[in-house]
């Protein structure tokens, strides 16, 4: 975690003074946003920095500063970049504000698609969506005549046939990091095999067959992994792909761009991105949106400066440049083969992060934390599941859910 | 000394201790009986969001805060008496695990889990750092004058570096293909993986925490090796003691006042265990006291935090500490008085 703070933050963080030809106006209010670390999040960052006058703070960690930092008043950043889990807790706070009125004076770019509306307010300008697919070295896949695989039980197939020609260390590589990765791999198989994560009240209510059935999925595949995926992040798997040391993995869409970067991927060209491995149900994943919402905190003035500098960030022409980066909302964006493994995904049902149930953050908190003893061995599945329920019951008792 | 110059030179420091260290402990204390919730209220709330293929509004029943007129969410803290200790110690799973005489089920509760490893590794380190510690003095002192300066520097060096950072550098050192696992690797042939078991990652977790506080024990036992009394070395060489009856009849009582000294502070520092946690990110494997903690207070994705739980880890930790510090002030105070008399 300090390691990928220290990595990102501190690396990222970009600071331009002086206007730019490519905005469109000269921007002379001090402005400060914070937001998750990624390509297409930082192509929308550079893109507000030709404004001038804006620091951008890319950080992997940003969801444990963000409701803090936004409560703060005046709050420490005036532009946020989110995703639909991230937006929850300012939401839930009042710290982030409706935008109708900037909206109407400034964003007549903006599609209707992009305009994230809570009771009929918006409150975030969404810019992309994003999932998690299967990505694989089509080249091997042809060398060896394996078939792409489209459940979890062909990917495990898959990895025993390629095990014995030594292509590559590991099949298989998977975002197991004990914590929100694991947790989160859990809810896209859960969800893939029609699971539901609550029952009345809030009460949990994963201790069920396709809970059980998603832990049996999820060791099947630990065999064929590196022995470390529990402290495996999507940037350390991204790594392993792109030093050839993986062949496949269900991997954020948003990773796919630097495969076919230059500079860092020694197998240019050779991944292809498909739809995420079918659940019982529907694609093991979850569809998210990534927007940018903007305090409460601030001054009008300030608002209004944060606003048109954004819509700089996410204009026609920033998608042109970056078109393979991430699958865009925005105008202009032409849906390319990086994209084609999401948007697959998504035609094979993939449910939307259910960030919406309240106790949702419990939850991923409790997996994230439980799953790691039943991968070790040190626990079945059913106590486990049991144990995650019982953590989880504590958190939202204590916080009133239930 | 008169009471007043007395007091007006110990005034400041106990008004800063009570300002910095009393009252927060006393705010700890009084939260780990406490719990602030939310105050929530139903709704249906229509959300819009886009899709891959457009957007979607879907109406939900939603439990959401309330916020009040001062624009923050308005909580609500209650008395909950010994309640945030029983979460955290998890009693009737204990009673479980032991009416089941399983040692493995006690070991899969978190705060026991914990206090395993937080225990064995305070205890396991303190002899090596003490160990080390006098070895390294011993070998600073015998060195030629004219090398001492560096030596030291040299030995110092561990000391000097962040504890996070070198926690990391020793990570980067045996992750993955890491330079050493691949050393270790092509010297035993076979594939290794140091994060993927929990032996390896305590084992690491050790070496790195004696190579990181070893340096400032040998530095304090070096300063202590320079006031030994030179006239009963002497004497112990002319009654023909050994280098070893030297060191055990002669140096070893000298230097005890520091030992003493080095181990509580040893204690004090290893029980609170959390940078090799965070450094190599074991939580998978391994976890410590300090590190439940953090993780208590570490918000969820909807802004929750479990503050109550948090302080009742903390003062359960002060309690350990204080605990383990019994024995060895027990000591020192039976000295103090034997040196009075």
């Amino acid at each position: 975690m300090f390691l990928r703070k220290i990595a990102t933050a501190v690396a990222i963080t970009t600071l331009s003074t002086g206007a730019w030809a490519a905005c469109s106006f000269d921007n002379d209010t001090e402005l400060k946003s914070l937001s998750n670390s990624f390509d297409a999040m930082k192509a929308v960052t550079d893109a507000m920095a030709e404004c001038g006058n804006v620091t951008s703070t890319l950080d992997v960690d940003f969801k444990d500063k963000m409701p803090d930092a936004f409560a703060a008043n005046p709050s420490l950043y005036q532009i946020g970049g989110v995703s639909q889990g991230t937006m929850v807790p300012l939401l839930n706070a009042g710290t982030i504000r409706p935008l109708d009125d900037l909206v109407a004076k400034y964003g007549s770019q903006l599609k209707p698609s992009q305009l994230i509306k809570v009771n009929g307010k918006i409150m975030a300008i969404a810019m992309q969506v994003n999932n998690q697919h299967l990505m694989y070295r089509a080249d091997i896949f042809k060398d060896l005549g394996i078939a792409v695989p489209t459940t979890y039980a062909e990917m495990v197939a898959a990895a025993k046939k390629m095990q014995s020609y030594n292509l590559v260390d590991y099949p298989i590589g998977g975002t197991y990091k004990a914590g929100w990765n694991l947790g989160e791999e859990f809810i896209n198989t859960y969800l893939g095999n029609g699971g539901e994560f609550f029952g009345e009240g809030n009460t949990p209510s994963i201790n069920n067959a396709a809970g059980l059935a998603t832990l049996n999925t999820m060791k099947s595949l630990t065999p064929y992994m590196d022995p470390e995926y529990l402290v495996s992040d999507s940037t350390y798997v991204q790594q392993q792909f792109q030093q050839g040391k993986i062949a496949m993995a269900n991997l954020w869409a948003t990773r796919a761009g630097a495969m076919d970067n230059a500079e860092e991927s020694q197998v240019v060209g050779k991944v292809v991105m498909a739809s995420a491995p079918m659940g019982s149900v529907r694609a093991a994943s979850t569809n998210w949106w990534d927007g940018i919402v903007f305090a409460t905190n601030m001054t009008d003035a300030q608002a209004d400066a944060a606003f048109r500098v954004a819509m700089e960030g996410i204009d026609t022409e920033m998608v042109q440049a970056n078109n393979d980066a991430a699958v865009w909302l925005i105008d202009g964006f032409v849906a390319g083969s990086a994209a084609a493994g999401a948007i697959a995904t998504a035609d094979n049902g993939a449910a939307p992060y259910p960030s919406s149930s309240p106790g949702m953050g419990a939850m991923h908190t409790a997996l994230g934390n439980g799953l790691a003893a039943f991968l070790n061995g040190e626990k079945d599945g059913a106590t486990a599941l049991a144990d995650i329920e019982a953590a989880y019951t504590i958190t939202a008792t204590e916080s009133g859910l239930m | 000394m008169n009471k007043k110059t007395f007091l007006a030179f110990i005034g400041p420091s106990v008004l800063m201790m009570v300002l910095f260290i009393a009252l927060p402990l006393a705010t700890v204390l009084k939260q780990s009986f406490y719990q602030t919730q939310s105050v929530y209220e139903t709704l249906e709330v229509e959300t819009c969001s886009p899709t891959f293929t457009g957007q979607v509004c879907i109406k939900e029943i939603k439990t959401i805060p309330i916020i009040g007129d001062n624009g923050k969410v308005i909580t609500q803290t209650n008395y909950v008496g010994l309640s945030n200790y029983q979460n955290v110690l998890e009693f009737p799973r204990v009673i479980a695990a032991f009416a089941n005489n399983s040692w493995h089920e006690f070991m899969l509760i978190d705060f026991w889990k914990a206090l395993r490893f937080t225990l064995s590794f305070t205890l396991i380190t303190l002899p090596l750092v003490l160990f080390f510690g006098l070895l390294i003095a011993l070998c600073i002192n015998n060195v030629a004058k004219s090398i001492r300066g560096p030596v030291i520097f040299v030995s110092l060096l561990p000391m000097i570096i962040t504890p996070v950072i070198g926690a990391l550098a020793i990570r980067w050192l045996f992750i993955g293909d890491g330079v050493l696992t691949s050393f270790l690797e092509w010297w035993f042939a076979k594939d290794i993986a140091m994060f993927a078991q929990a032996w390896t990652i305590e084992f690491m977790m050790t070496f790195y925490r004696v190579w990181h506080v070893a340096p400032f024990a040998a530095i304090v036992f070096y300063a202590g090796l320079q006031t030994v009394n030179q006239d009963t070395i002497e004497s112990a060489i002319i009654d023909g003691a050994s280098r070893w009856q030297k060191l055990r009849f002669v140096i070893l009582p000298h230097l005890m006042p520091l030992i003493v000294f080095v181990t509580l502070i040893h204690l004090m520092d290893a029980y609170r265990v959390f940078e090799e946690v965070i450094g190599f990110s074991s939580q998978a494997h391994v976890i410590s006291l300090q590190w439940l903690t953090y993780d208590f207070l570490t918000a969820d994705l909807m802004g929750n935090r479990s503050i109550g739980r948090a302080s009742a880890s903390s003062m359960l930790t002060m309690i350990g500490i204080t605990l383990l510090l019994i024995p060895v002030l027990r000591g020192v105070w039976n000295d103090y008085k034997g040196k009075r008399l």
